[in-house]
């Protein structure tokens, strides 16, 4: 019973992160809760008895995507820019 | 409007592709112990364990098997890494400072010169008993690179030449393709990558063949390239004013 | 991972995996900035694994490894998916890597991330 629980909680906690990350406009938390997908995955792989997937997944898809992602994150824009607004200012100034 | 489409056509997506896998079922003995697939699952389970005497049945598939998509993924890992460094490439007045414009806190300078070395000796524990308990060569080398990234960030000054890697990982790719060629010499059927070293007692540090040397290697070179990856994306000069 | 609600559980999970799939597509498909589109690309490819890995799992099996005191008579997961998926999330991260390398060429150049503008900016 307890199991069952946990692992509904945690599918639940999956989808939300995802719907997070696809809605957010600041780019910054939109790559953390990619980071808490990758995490929340791992836990669920030990579940499924794959030890060595929940290794891999838990390294590569938390650590090291994060940190790519936020080093690209600081080279370039922070905000995902409002389309409509740009739009309006680039053809008036044509 | 093009919003409206694209969520009706993936709701047509969606419901065919659950509708097949609600009828395969979950955790069905049905499924698994077919006539067609059951002989693959277990001659893999038998073999592994009275022929090569290893203990992890994954990196026996993954190594002896189903060792040539094992060197194939190592060769897109490497394509990538060098794609990755050919993109990003800048000519000498260029080049920067890095993006970490300074040092961290004396907590964080402090505690990771500590854990450092903790870091690195747990990876190679674990892609060194890769055979023994979950664990392998990628799991260690993407430890390591992460106790890089860990020096790279925490001081402004920490350099890593990139002579030393490339010698590192072209020296482990080499003994890789060395070893699978040594299978035509030195094995029964003459095949590559073919196990010819005596495979020792269930549950030994130097038990199941070829199996340790090639991991051991696939751990090195792993690591050599993310640490590349790391540092050559973190040397770029950043031009936001924010 | 036995219960009583066992047979709710199939719905569940391999519901779950095809949902955020599905999230991630609509990410890369609809979204603006390149970024995003990146992103959404990341999520797709976890969605993927947790379908392959759910495939093998066999109700009563343990992890595929002989330890000392192993017990005979109990099954085991199928593990060929586990290999499979091994390779296919290293492979993933070299393809986001690549990407984001792409992105940061391509801001150098233009100083934008809207790919409207990207089409209308000839070089």
């Amino acid at each position: 019973m307890m199991a069952f629980i946990l692992i509904i909680v945690l599918l639940v906690l999956m989808i939300a992160a995802a719907i997070y990350a696809v809605v957010q406009k600041d780019l910054l938390y939109a790559v953390i809760a990619t980071g808490i997908i990758s995490l929340v995955l791992s836990i669920l792989f030990y579940l499924l008895q794959a030890p060595d997937v929940a290794l891999t997944e838990a390294t590569i898809g938390v650590a090291l995507t994060t940190i790519i992602f936020v080093i690209t994150i600081r080279n370039t824009e922070r905000m995902e820019i409002e389309a409509d607004k740009e739009e309006n200012i680039k053809s008036t100034k044509k | 409007m093009k919003k409206v489409l694209v969520i009706l056509l993936l709701a047509v997506v969606g419901f065919y592709i659950s509708e097949t896998f609600f009828d395969i079922g979950f955790g069905n003995s049905h499924f698994v112990n077919n006539e067609v697939i059951k002989p693959v699952k277990d001659t893999y389970l038998q073999q592994t364990v009275q022929e090569l005497k290893v203990a992890n049945t994954v990196t026996s598939i993954v190594v002896n098997f189903r060792g040539f998509d094992t060197l194939g993924e190592v060769t897109v890992l490497f394509l990538s890494v060098t794609a990755l460094g050919s993109i990003l490439y800048k000519r000498r007045h260029h080049v920067g400072e890095r993006s970490v414009l300074f040092s961290a806190s004396s907590i964080v300078t402090a505690g990771s010169k500590l854990l450092f070395p903790a870091i690195v000796l747990l990876g190679a524990y674990v892609f060194i008993h890769g055979h023994l308990s979950p664990g392998g060569g990628f799991q260690g080398g993407v430890i390591i690179a992460t106790g890089f990234l860990l020096m790279l960030l925490a001081y402004e000054n920490y350099s890593v030449s990139h002579t030393n890697l490339a010698i590192v990982e072209s020296l482990a790719g080499v003994t890789f393709a060395g070893v699978g060629l040594l299978g035509f010499v030195y094995g029964e059927q003459g095949t590559f990558l073919e196990n010819f070293l005596p495979s020792g007692v269930l549950n030994d540090l130097f038990s199941g063949g070829v199996i340790p040397i090639i991991y051991i290697a696939v751990g090195f070179k792993v690591a050599a390239e993310l640490t590349g990856v790391i540092y050559t994306v973190l040397n770029e000069k950043g031009e936001q004013n924010g | 991972m036995d219960s009583t609600y066992f047979e709710y559980l199939d719905y569940a999970i391999y519901g779950t995996a095809v949902m955020v799939m599905l999230i991630g597509l609509y990410a890369a498909l609809v979204k603006k900035s390149l970024l995003k589109i990146v992103l959404g690309l990341s999520i797709m490819e976890a969605g993927v694994n947790l379908l392959f890995v759910a495939l093998g799992y066999l109700k009563g099996g343990t992890a595929p490894i002989f330890s000392d005191g192993y017990d005979p008579s109990q099954a085991m997961v199928d593990p060929v998916p586990q290999a499979l998926v091994l390779t296919a999330i290293v492979i993933g991260f070299g393809v986001t890597a690549v990407a984001l390398s792409l992105v940061i060429r391509l801001w150098r150049h233009h100083h934008t991330l809207y790919i409207d503008e990207i089409k209308n900016l000839k070089w």
